[in-house]
């Protein structure tokens, strides 16, 4: 199957006083129609970064400068978004791909009622008339399963609870029926009881309308529910990439390791005194990235004489496993 | 919405009295008098002065006097004109269309003006655009009203002979188009301030929304930067622009007084300054009461509209 989506070889450097920073370099992926792709990593790994790439969301050029090739599948044949006018853009975003994002609250407007800030997404897709617009944000509101959608479509975001917002959010995102939604850790900021029913909420729409989804999150239990793949971020580069079962159940990156080790577990409850594993240091600051492997400072396998020098290219292990990491053969025994 | 009308208008009442109190007693702390007119008057004894005072009540205790005017006041009555025993209320209510005509134009031409001169520097951060309105408001705040009149008058009125160089209108002539003559220099240069103030936070109010999650929704679901600007930032930066329509009254009513006065606007900023010259207290006063109600009104209006604007505030 060929790919809906087709990122290859982005980057993003910033524009800041003390020079160039390096946001996100030669991230390569795909996505096929359909699927669920999840993204992992810690703050500022890149990920937020490269979604709003896609979405062609970041600063313009000066400030900003995005390079590589961004394919996309849109419905009128293939498209390479970082070519793309910005007018026809205005159109494939919203359009065949969407976006929600981590904080519901923030992200609607406080002072418009949700059923026109949907219906707006309706209208600039859709065309048609205002009312028939209207209607069918009732229609979406109820989709995602929001109780008495007529009179919801009538209150304003403050009057909503987190979860309800989230929901709004994603029945804006379907407005006019992308192929691809982008979720930006949707789940972050909810109740644990909340997130599952976003993520069941997110799982019945995908196999309702065949939308393929990139999910963006730090945890690690979001991904074990939703994704099909994942691919795992640490400083700006993809690091590892695996089908979920297989990433989950034999990670060979150091840095997926730390991060499976590093989730609170209920079957291997601390003992007093006890503290949880975690990875040792923080992600090296953008600006003064080793040249090197980036993950080396702070991995246990790390050898200077092979990691210290060269940065390692992503490797292929098995057929839908790619890592970056010089030692992956003596990991994986 | 009743309970909460109602208690602000009590807060207002009683403001209103602070403010009479604080008038009513620097205004005879200043020195001389209503009776040092009369002094000059040729013939006049010093036992006619006292009569005359006796006459005036102003020869009473300053809190008796301050008391009886205050009875009046509450009974309807504001008092008669020293100068020419007018009733205050009638000669108030003659100057009061002048300031309002001048004040309500300039109002809206610097909130058009100063709202797109705003935006436009926030959508064009540090552009030469941005630079040059930044530098504007610098001078137009910098420059005093009365001189800025001069300079227009002497521009537009001595040297082009274009426009009038004050009054409200042409004797014999009350056309449209002679109103509006007289009206714009008065208007601009009452105006410039304005401007120059509602453009610096309009242009921060924009910079803030536009840096909203909200916004970049709106970007995200597909519309275009025409209707981001005006559904998603315009509708929310021009909030805090109500607040400050109504904290800015005070200002544009003194700035009124001096324009009034270098166009020779028969409003009620001249009649202040006139009347201030003759120490005629009684109109003073009620000027002072009039500005004062104006400006509790604009800010009452100010809080109601920003609850009608803004869904998550609630009056209580």
């Amino acid at each position: 199957m060929s790919a809906l989506l087709d990122v290859e070889d982005l980057a993003v450097r910033f524009r800041s006083d003390s020079g160039e920073v390096t946001a996100l370099e030669g991230v390569s992926f795909s996505v096929a129609a359909g699927e669920t792709l999840a993204i992992v990593g810690e703050s500022s790994s890149g990920k937020s970064v490269s979604a709003l790439a896609i979405m062609r969301l970041l600063p313009p050029a000066p400030a900003c400068r995005v390079t590589g090739r961004i394919r996309f599948q849109g419905r009128d044949g293939p498209i390479s978004l970082l070519d793309l006018p910005e007018r026809a853009m205005v159109a494939v975003r919203g359009g065949e791909i969407a976006m929600i994002f981590q904080e519901p609250m923030t992200s609607l407007n406080p002072v418009h009622m949700i059923g026109r800030q949907i219906a707006e997404a309706v209208l600039a897709h859709e065309g048609g008339g205002k009312t028939a617009a209207l209607r069918r944000a009732i229609e979406l509101l109820d989709l995602v399963g929001i109780p008495d959608a007529a009179r919801r479509a009538e209150s304003y975001p403050h009057q909503l609870s987190g979860g309800m917002r989230q929901r709004a959010m994603i029945a804006m995102a379907l407005a006019s029926r992308p192929k691809l939604l982008i979720a930006d850790e949707p789940t972050t900021a909810l109740d644990v009881t909340v997130q599952a029913q976003i993520l069941d909420l997110l799982r019945r729409l995908q196999a309702e309308t065949g939308l393929a989804i990139i999910f963006i999150t730090h945890n690690l239990g979001v991904v074990a529910e939703i994704a099909d793949r994942t691919l795992v971020m640490y400083s700006g580069q993809v690091v590892e990439e695996a089908p979920t079962a297989s990433l989950l159940a034999a990670p060979l990156m150091p840095y997926t390791r730390g991060l499976l080790n590093s989730v609170p577990r209920l079957e291997a409850a601390l003992r007093p005194g006890q503290r949880l594993p975690a990875i040792a240091g923080n992600v090296p600051d953008p600006r003064h990235r080793p040249a090197a492997c980036t993950f080396q400072p702070r991995c246990d396998w790390a050898q200077p004489d092979i990691c210290g020098v060269t940065r390692p290219g992503m490797e292929r292990v098995a057929e839908a496993h790619l890592v970056r990491c010089a030692r992956w053969r003596e990991i994986a025994v | 919405m009743a309970r909460y009308l109602l208690s602000r208008i009590g807060q207002s009442l009683f403001l209103l009295l602070i403010v009479s109190i604080i008038g009513f007693a620097l205004l005879h702390l200043t020195p001389g008098g209503p009776l040092s007119q009369f002094a000059l008057t040729p013939g006049m004894t010093a036992a006619d002065l006292h009569r005359i005072a006796h006459e005036m009540g102003l020869d009473q205790p300053l809190p008796i006097q301050y008391l009886v005017w205050l009875w009046h006041l509450l009974q309807g009555d504001w008092g008669r004109s020293y100068r020419d025993q007018e009733p205050v209320l009638a000669i108030i209510g003659e100057h009061l269309p002048a300031t309002l005509e001048l004040m309500a134009s300039s109002t809206i031409l610097a909130v058009i003006i100063g709202t797109w001169v705003g935006v436009l520097s926030a959508m064009r951060r540090y552009s030469v655009a941005d630079y040059l309105a930044t530098i504007g408001a610098m001078v137009a705040l910098s420059i005093p009203t009365f001189w800025f009149g001069l300079v227009v008058i002497y521009i537009f009125s001595v040297s082009l002979e274009w426009l009038p160089s004050g009054g409200i209108a042409t004797i014999g002539n009350g056309s449209v188009l002679d109103l509006a003559r007289h009206l714009i220099l008065p208007c601009v240069v009452l105006a410039l301030v304005t401007v120059a103030t509602w453009s610096r936070y309009m242009r921060s109010a924009t910079l803030d929304v536009a840096a909203q999650d909200y916004v970049r929704t709106a970007r995200a679901k597909g519309l275009r930067p025409g209707q981001i600007l005006r559904q998603h930032i315009l509708r929310n930066a021009m909030l805090p622009m109500i607040t400050l329509a109504g904290l800015q009254l005070p200002t544009l009513l003194g700035g009124a007084l001096v324009a009034e006065t270098v166009f020779t606007w028969p409003g009620m900023g001249r009649l202040f300054l006139d009347s201030l010259g003759y120490r005629d207290y009684p109109v003073v006063m009620g000027l002072l009461m009039v500005s004062a109600i104006l400006t509790l009104i604009g800010n009452l209006a100010a809080d109601i509209l920003y609850v009608v604007f803004d869904p998550r505030v609630r009056l209580a």
